[in-house]
């Protein structure tokens, strides 16, 4: 198992390095234009002294270097223009407390709802709950997240007559920001247990469960909630860092100081050392997640072992 | 237990059998059945064929027929609308009788859904967006089919690429796709390709994976087997004997993809990186009435154009599902 572990965590590193070196060069090739508010006015010489001061005329290669360099150090560089030459680190540390407290109410919120909803779904399978809450997951599914978050905004707002900008002292500004970036993850949730629960049913050792006199609940979340929480519980690190990357959108749209909102800023303004640091950070929250459930799954269901292989688990 | 029968029992056996010499008169019971060719062949093979059978537990489903025929009605329309009379240039600002633009106008005979905040005609530019937008699902579809097949395919089935494949999607996968949309819209100049280079670059990986998980659980089927031991060509095994398995769980992932490239354009739009403002999409008029949104009057700007994304993007995906249970032989006859 350690040892599995540890040649993940290797891999992963490699699978870093590339990210970071991708989006290092694709982030070299934006405009020049970019760099400065006041372009037009500037002269060639300016330009070229202030590519200099940024280190941006050296051969990609020296730039790629000194980054790894710094970054080897714990060192992220300064910020350009979101907030002038503050390290991005510092800038970082503040935002994202924010960010993985809306994260984790969702994630807790959308268990607490999406969990009892599948299962319900699954006990009165071609009952009108399940197919009212299938109309809800085919509904959220199917259209954009981008436009109903407009609407709950929208409405939302107007309903509990507060304002559009998230205010963090206030605890009514954090439902509906929480309840839009809740709504994918209940409908995943609820459509997978669903799903899972309804295949287990029909298996031997519900049968089994049953003949013996086992009531109807009990063999509900005694036997089959175990079996079909086992898959989920892979998803459930990755569909954390997928609300936390999802809250780009909600974040920009509630004006939420958290990091979200502010990659789709920096990378307006190309304050290259911000991008970087925050491309950073989601792609470790990203690999984390994917060991973390492979580790999840493992310790719910004794049966998965990475190290063994082949199919007989006997 | 006597063996001697009860004279009622051979009353109704005399009886039966003068019944039955009556009835059949002197014709045989049993007669022999010549060999007939066409008998032959109705045994050999029978009559099932696989998209026949789709098709008709598709037509069965009544809800995904009904949103078929709506979304073909609405794909043509996108197409006939500005040919037919009384239609508006979807750039074109209307102009009132005393000259000055028809600012956010109520919907009226003329504009059939208003114009929005700088007078243009709205009812044709949602058909204008729309036909934007399904040009770019379709073709993100299409492309993200295109690149994900072959690279699933080869993955799959070619085993000295699997090691490399594997390594190449673990990387690409960890990349967060939003960052690759943010950055190529950012990097490329905005248009309709750049769109469609952004959402089809992020959307193949999963594609080919899912391709290549397909391939795997058949590759070494008998009939695999024997193709390549009578020495088949890799290509030709790809294209005669994985691929035409493969199609309805293919469909079904291209009716997926296109509503969420549609969406991944409102979504692109939004952080302002989208299509320049006179090509007119979904994302564009929404994003538009989103900063409307505010006032109850102009709000229409912002919901006309949202009723038919919802209603393109649940069709898809109805469609979608139901096309991929019609397509699973289990769910035949």
């Amino acid at each position: 198992m350690l040892k599995y572990l540890a040649k993940r965590v290797a891999r992963s590193l490699l699978t870093l390095f590339f990210i970071l070196t991708i989006v290092f060069v694709l982030v070299r090739q934006m405009p020049i234009e970019g760099y400065f508010p006041n372009f037009e006015k500037m002269t060639p010489s300016q330009i070229e002294n202030g590519l200099h001061q940024m280190g941006l005329d050296q051969p990609m290669t020296v730039q790629l270097a000194n980054f790894y360099k710094g970054l080897l150090h714990g060192d992220l560089g300064v910020s350009r223009v979101y907030n002038r030459g503050k390290p991005v680190w510092d800038i970082l540390k503040t935002k994202i407390p924010i960010s993985i407290q809306l994260g984790s109410l969702s994630i807790l919120f959308s268990m607490l709802v999406g969990l009892p909803m599948g299962i319900h779904m699954a006990q009165r399978k071609g009952k009108l709950p399940d197919h009212l809450g299938t109309a809800f997951i085919v509904l959220i599914q199917a259209v954009p997240a981008a436009v109903y978050y407009l609407f709950i905004q929208l409405y939302g707002t107007e309903l509990m007559q507060i304002k559009l900008r998230f205010d963090p002292g206030d605890w009514r500004s954090w439902i509906l920001p929480v309840l839009s970036l809740s709504l994918g993850n209940i409908a995943y949730y609820a459509m997978w247990i669903r799903r899972y629960m309804v295949d287990e049913s029909t298996k031997d050792y519900v049968q089994l469960a049953r003949i013996k006199g086992c009531n109807g609940s009990r063999i509900m979340f005694r036997h089959i909630f175990r079996n079909a929480f086992v898959p989920m519980a892979q998803y459930l690190p990755t569909s954390f860092l997928n609300t936390v990357i999802g809250s780009i959108y909600i974040e920009s749209l509630w004006s939420i100081k958290g990091m979200g909102g502010l990659l789709v800023d920096v990378i307006h303004k190309q304050d290259n050392n911000m991008i970087l640091g925050i491309v950073l950070l989601f792609a470790c929250v990203g690999i984390i997640g994917l060991i973390l459930g492979d580790v999840l799954m493992v310790l719910f269901d004794p049966r998965i072992s990475f190290t063994k292989k082949g199919g007989d688990g006997a | 237990m006597s063996l001697i029968k009860h004279p009622q029992v051979e009353r109704l056996e005399a009886h039966v059998s003068e019944a039955l010499t009556k009835e059949l008169g002197e014709k045989k019971l049993f007669s022999v059945a010549p060999f007939s060719e066409e008998h032959a062949e109705q045994t050999g093979s029978s009559d099932y064929s696989y998209w026949r059978s789709t098709f008709r537990a598709f037509r069965r489903h009544w809800v995904a027929m009904g949103l078929l025929v709506l979304l073909l009605a609405i794909l043509i329309f996108t197409f006939i609308q500005p040919y037919l009379p009384g239609q508006f240039d979807p750039n074109a600002i209307a102009n009132a009788e005393n000259g000055l633009p028809l600012k956010n106008q109520p919907a009226d005979s003329v504009h059939w859904l208003g114009t929005n905040s700088i007078g243009q005609d709205l009812w044709a530019r949602v058909w204008a967006g729309t036909r934007n937008s399904l040009i770019i699902g379709i073709s993100v579809a299409l492309i993200e089919a295109a690149i994900g097949i072959l690279v699933g395919i080869l993955w799959g089935y070619v085993r000295q690429l699997d090691f490399l494949l594997t390594e190449l999607y673990n990387i690409l996968d960890n990349i967060p796709t939003t960052i690759v949309l943010i950055l190529v819209s950012f990097l490329l100049r905005p248009g309709m390709s750049t769109i469609i280079f952004a959402l089809s670059i992020t959307g193949w990986i999963g594609m080919a994976r899912f391709v290549r998980n397909q391939v795997l659980i058949i590759r070494d089927r008998d009939y695999n087997v024997a193709s390549r031991t009578l020495g088949t060509s890799t290509w030709r095994i790809m294209t005669r004997n994985l691929l035409p398995y493969l199609v309805s769980v293919i469909m079904l992932r291209m009716a997926l993809s296109i509503p969420g490239a549609i969406g991944s354009e409102v979504f692109i739009t939004y952080i302002g990186l989208g299509l320049p403002i006179e090509v007119c999409s979904l994302g564009n008029l929404i994003n538009e009435g989103r900063k409307l949104m505010m006032s109850p009057n102009l709000r229409y700007q912002l919901i006309y154009p949202t009723i038919i994304l919802s209603i393109v993007t649940v069709s898809f995906y109805i469609i979608g599902n139901a096309f991929s249970d019609a397509a699973d032989p289990r769910n035949h006859l």
